[in-house]
């Protein structure tokens, strides 16, 4: 069971990828399919089982479209 | 469920109409974060500039008034005279500081101003759609360099931070870069002792702040982020300047 | 009323100023309103303002617009070329309505010019300066007296419409001295009651409210339209309610001069000339120069067969002396430029050859 959620908002999202670009496991992507009201692929995460919570992703975003919370 | 991150309280919850990969995004928000972590949100006033981020007032939630064009150190001058005691800053582009500006940011250095500068170095005039800055790179290609900048027809490129940092009103003056987490995570710290030497009220700081402009340079954004690390960052080297003992 | 002391004309626009509850200033010298300056650096620190040289008069309106928006009462004063540099930054202030008051000690131009007086910047003041759809309101003292009576409702005029009020004097009225009447000092507001008198200024939202925001750069020309219409009728409301002006001896005269600021004196020695020569001569002094009194050209007698502008310039006022006459009346000038002054005799020779006698 996963202990890190990374929550995207996928609306603000612009599919910039450079929180792809920063995972040190390489757990994100974009979206293949879902396209926002912008027209961006979002970008999502593949394996939650793997974040090492370093919070990267969340700390490039220029969007403020990524949380991240431990669960206790 | 705990909290390990989230966007700051500081930032208004709208999207921003910045381009993708905007590196504005990251610097707006590390800014907001400091103002919000110190309890100085309700005590700021901010000065945006004429730019991109002209819409600065729109996302961060605070205080703000717009700017003519260079002018904000200026503005922040009149601002700082009526509240001594409240947290001013400005948060300029290249344009706008190191071009038609660059009169009012050496004097707001030179009279050590008590406020605080940011000062967003992409190497190009964003908004007005990709003209050549004073910080734009010898060879860098754009719409009015476009065999690339010569140091013939329009010198090598400005360093602000070193300039300002000859001044003795200047304080704090810091050069950092947002190409990757762990510079962002340093902007954020030069960010917090620039807050703090205003705090302190000891004279002007400065921090100018390398960034990329993905949609001017042509470029994707995660590849800007690697043309800065390449070619901007050998040429403004990152590093603090100078540092007040009190925030050392 | 307090004591009546012989003053400076800069130093007493200063003065009144600072009794009118301004506290800021920003500026940077220029011949001929240096004493302004100074006399603010001497003072303001002292009284709990401040005072900052600026690197320009560039800097200088930007200053004051800063101290603007934070909610103080701030004065600006430049001359001529000075002032040009100034129209980006009055355009904005006007634009982002926040008020201040701004003494421009006008000179001969163009260019960097005379640094003897001048009239020649009326179409700077009334007709913009700077870019866009929005007007300075301007008012025009002939005396020391009068300027310095004018300065506590200049201050109250930009607050009301929150824009900036030109107090429109001249070389000769900031260097002359004469015997004024100050008025009685009135209190500044503390930094704590901004937020009553003024609620959209730049005070820091304390968390308690929402967030100022002072703008001029609308990006959906449907907001900015409606905007300027909206700014437009605070300007209709100043058409009605600031008009100002002064006649003098207009029954039965053949010949109205329209003059203001100290150029008005002038003409008052020139029409008792006239008088011992049998003419009959009357004047129009216009004190709000924008919005400007069209309705005096109303008051002017059957008698009177010719209109005279006259001005330290190539003619910029007669535009509105023909507006508020209406083609009634043949309108010339009279005038000297590039920083000298025009005398009473001049005048009077020039009234007669409006009129065709000797």
């Amino acid at each position: 069971m996963a202990k890190i959620l990374v929550k995207f908002s996928e609306e603000r999202c612009k599919g910039c990828e450079l929180c792809i670009s920063v995972c040190p496991v390489k757990i994100l992507k974009l979206h293949e399919t879902k396209i926002n009201s912008k027209g961006y692929h979002p970008a999502c995460v593949t394996d939650t089982d793997k974040c090492i919570c370093c919070c990267n992703c969340a700390v490039m975003c220029p969007d403020g479209a990524i949380s991240v919370y431990k669960k206790d | 469920m705990k909290t390990i991150f989230e966007y700051t309280k500081g930032m208004l919850p709208e999207e921003t109409t910045y381009c993708p990969g905007c590196t504005h995004g990251i610097a707006h928000r590390l800014i907001m974060e400091v103002l919000e972590e110190k309890e100085l949100l309700g005590q700021t006033i901010g000065v945006a500039p004429v730019g991109c981020s002209i819409l600065a007032h729109q996302y961060m939630d605070i205080d703000m008034c717009e700017s003519t064009h260079g002018r904000a150190p200026a503005i922040a001058t009149g601002i700082r005279r009526v509240h001594p005691d409240k947290i001013v800053f400005t948060y300029q582009g290249d344009g706008d500081l190191a071009s038609i500006g660059v009169g009012e940011i050496v004097h707001a250095a030179h009279r050590g101003e008590k406020f605080t500068t940011f000062f967003i170095n992409n190497a190009i005039y964003g908004m007005t759609g990709g003209q050549m800055a004073p910080t734009s790179l010898i060879g860098q290609k754009t719409t009015t360099s476009i065999d690339g900048r010569t140091q013939e027809l329009s010198g090598k490129p400005l360093r602000m931070a070193e300039m300002l940092a000859t001044i003795d009103g200047a304080v704090f003056v810091e050069r950092v870069s947002l190409d990757s987490p762990g510079n962002i995570r340093k902007t954020k710290k030069a960010i917090k002792k620039a807050i703090e030497v205003q705090e302190k009220r000891l004279g002007f700081s400065f921090i100018e702040i390398l960034s990329t402009c993905p949609t001017n340079w042509g470029y994707n954004p995660v590849k800007s982020l690697e043309w800065l690390r390449e070619n901007m960052i050998p040429y403004y080297p990152l590093g603090n300047l100078i540092c007040p003992e009190e925030v050392k | 009323m307090s004591e009546k002391v012989l003053m400076k004309g800069n130093e007493a626009f200063a003065e009144a100023a600072i009794r009118s509850g301004c506290r800021y200033y920003f500026g940077y010298p220029i011949t001929p309103q240096n004493e302004i300056t100074e006399y603010m650096a001497r003072v303001l620190n002292n009284v709990g303002g401040a005072f900052v040289q600026a690197e320009s008069e560039l800097a200088a309106i930007s200053m004051a617009y800063g101290g603007a928006v934070a909610g103080g009462r701030v004065l600006i004063s430049s001359s001529s070329p000075g002032i040009a540099l100034m129209q980006e930054g009055l355009s904005f202030i006007a634009s982002t309505e926040v008020p201040l008051v701004i003494v421009n000690v006008s000179r001969g131009g163009p260019g960097v010019g005379a640094i003897q007086p001048g009239q020649a910047d009326y179409y700077q003041a009334t007709r913009g300066g700077g870019n866009g759809d929005y007007h300075l309101i301007v008012l025009a003292p002939s005396s020391i007296q009068e300027a310095v009576d004018m300065m506590p409702r200049a201050f109250a005029i930009s607050e009301e419409y929150r824009n900036p009020v030109m107090i429109l004097a001249d070389g000769m009225l900031g260097q002359m001295m004469e015997p004024v009447t100050l008025p009685e000092p009135i209190q500044a507001v503390a930094l704590e009651d901004i937020p009553k008198i003024k609620p959209w200024a730049l005070t820091g939202t304390k968390g308690a409210r929402p967030r100022n925001v002072i703008k001029s750069l609308y990006l959906k020309p449907e907001l900015l339209e409606k905007n300027i219409l909206r700014m437009q009728e605070k300007y209709d409301k100043a058409k009605k309610v600031l008009i100002e002006y002064k006649t003098d001896r207009l029954e039965d005269a053949e010949v109205v001069f329209v003059a203001y600021g100290s150029t008005a004196r002038i003409v008052e020695e020139a029409i008792d000339l006239l008088a011992e020569d049998g003419i009959k001569a009357g004047l129009i002094r216009p004190i709000s120069l924008w919005p400007y009194p069209y309705e005096a050209f109303d008051e002017i007698d059957s008698a009177t067969k010719v209109l005279i502008s006259v001005e330290l310039s190539q003619g910029q006022m007669i535009d509105d002396v023909k507006i508020g006459s209406n083609g009634r009346y043949p309108v010339s000038l009279s005038g000297r430029v590039g920083g000298m002054l025009i005398t009473p005799p001049e005048v009077v020779a020039d009234a007669k050859k409006a009129l065709g006698v000797k």
